[in-house]
């Protein structure tokens, strides 16, 4: 059954909206320069990313997905929230954490926070991209 | 910057930011809902700090 050019539009309307939150975890603050909202976005794409270096410049460490560790799992859940800081991180070695470091555990605050914050904004482009806000 | 209050104002400036830019939209409501919370981190911080120091650390 072919779709009418209604459901194409819807079709293509959520493509965008999944795009949208799909970049807008990558690249923190993209999913509202890309719906026009410049100032969130700028501000999202300073501070997000600058919050992520702080925590790795204070030896947080980017945890690896254990599934026989829960709270390691979840902590790596959110480190991954931040998008692609996280993979730049990874593949430069940073990250690795020290745990004799006086910072280590605000280093994880500042890295897991930044992640679950960027989760936030992808919410608010999620919405922005529907029209609720 | 190692200090524990240090990095507490600097937490709470990120955190505050972030929250106020999503909650608001204009950068006058933006920077007063900002100030707020950033106030609130600290002052929570403080007092929650003072609140906490009768009891020994442990051994």
């Amino acid at each position: 059954m072919r779709a009418t050019t209604a459901e194409r539009a819807r079709a293509l309307e959520k493509g965008t909206v999944l795009l949208i939150c799909l970049v807008a975890w990558l690249v923190p603050g993209a999913g509202h320069l890309w719906l026009r909202r410049v100032q969130k976005g700028l501000t999202f794409l300073v501070v997000l990313p600058l919050m992520f270096g702080v925590g790795l410049a204070l030896q947080g460490r980017i945890f690896p997905f254990e599934p026989s560790q829960p709270l390691v799992a979840l902590a790596a859940l959110a480190d991954l929230g931040i998008g692609l800081p996280y993979f730049i991180a990874w593949l430069l070695g940073y990250g690795a954490g020290s745990v004799v470091a006086v910072t280590y555990e605000y280093g994880n605050t500042f890295l897991i926070v930044a992640g679950l914050l960027n989760v936030l904004v992808v919410i608010d482009a999620y919405d922005v991209a529907l029209g609720r806000k | 910057m190692t200090s524990h209050f240090g990095l507490l104002i600097l937490f709470a400036l990120f955190v505050s930011t972030v929250f106020a830019v999503l909650q608001r939209d204009t950068p006058a409501e933006q920077a007063r809902l900002g100030a707020l919370l950033f106030g609130g981190f600290v002052v929570a911080a403080l007092v929650l700090g003072w609140l906490l120091y009768p009891f020994p650390l442990g051994s």
